[in-house]
């Protein structure tokens, strides 16, 4: 039963990643673009992912709903590092040359576009090599 | 569909699903972390990460099929697949030292009111606007002589 609700829960975030226009490089790409031709649509969908997501969040926490005795993680904050600054200024980088983050770039992989089929794999190495060399593998 | 109601009800289901994996996982659910622990070595706690990626690749391309959303798919300006292998690093070695990308950060660290979270969003959003502004200065550039 937990394992279905968590395939309902990637099925529900895959859904709602092609439905938004998340996986569209043009339209991240425009939405990022201040200073040229703004398209405000994907900030729609931040503000939709957003509000669902905290209230629903600030809900289960007040009623101390637990799903299976799963507690609901510690999300009270850290403190900003050097480290995780740094990681973040280069992933907007590449957010910014390709328009394409994380989610996206899974929830695009059926579709098979050359660019896609590139960026993947290699974001998914950049990923075990960030890992292997800040020791985040434990 | 209107423009803006897409984007909208896309983003609510994103929520939704960040909520019932957060309920269901005991974590907080971003996509650059659960593809991260998939390839971690020695392997850790990867079965329900496993799951929710068939979901979401699973439920993609269903999705797509169907023609839900517009179907867009364009590559602006001039960028080249190098372009994108050099992006892809970027992002995967970025999101993993940055300990979260637009999902974690971005929704769930906003949503929960996380402090951290929203100045890592803050960080990435910049150096992605930053990064769009000098691409089309150079390619403008570049164009225009």
């Amino acid at each position: 039963m937990r394992m279905f609700l968590i395939l309902a829960a990637g099925a529900l975030f895959g859904v709602g990643l092609i439905v938004s226009g998340m996986t569209d490089p043009a339209r991240v790409i425009g939405f990022l673009d201040f200073a040229g031709d703004w398209n405000p649509a994907l900030a729609f969908v931040m503000a939709g992912a957003v509000v669902i997501f905290g209230l629903g969040q600030a809900i289960l926490r007040k009623n101390e709903v637990r799903l299976f005795t799963t507690a609901l993680p510690d999300t009270s904050p850290r403190p900003v590092s050097k480290r995780m600054l740094l990681g973040s200024a280069i992933f907007g980088i590449g957010w910014g040359l390709s328009g394409i983050c994380p989610g996206p770039a899974l929830a695009n992989l059926p579709l098979m576009h050359r660019e896609v089929l590139v960026f993947t794999p290699l974001m998914l190495a950049g990923m075990a090599a960030a890992q292997r060399l800040f020791d985040l593998d434990r | 569909m209107n423009e803006y109601l897409e984007p909208l009800i896309g983003g609510a289901l994103i929520g939704l699903g960040s909520l019932l994996a957060m309920a269901a996982s005991g974590k907080v659910p971003g996509i650059s972390g659960i593809a991260g622990h998939i390839l971690r070595r020695p392997p850790g706690d990867t079965a329900w990460r496993v799951v929710f990626v068939i979901g979401l690749i699973g439920a993609a391309a269903i999705a797509s099929a169907l023609r839900l959303g517009s179907g867009d798919f364009a590559i602006p300006g001039g960028r080249s697949l190098t372009v994108y292998a050099i992006a892809g690093l970027l992002v995967g070695f970025g999101a993993r030292v940055g300990g979260g990308c637009t999902s974690g950060h971005g929704v769930c660290g906003i949503g929960s009111g996380a402090k951290d979270g929203i100045v890592y969003t803050i960080v990435f959003f910049g150096t992605a606007t930053l990064t769009v502004f000098v691409w089309n200065l150079i390619a403008g550039g570049a164009s225009a002589g």
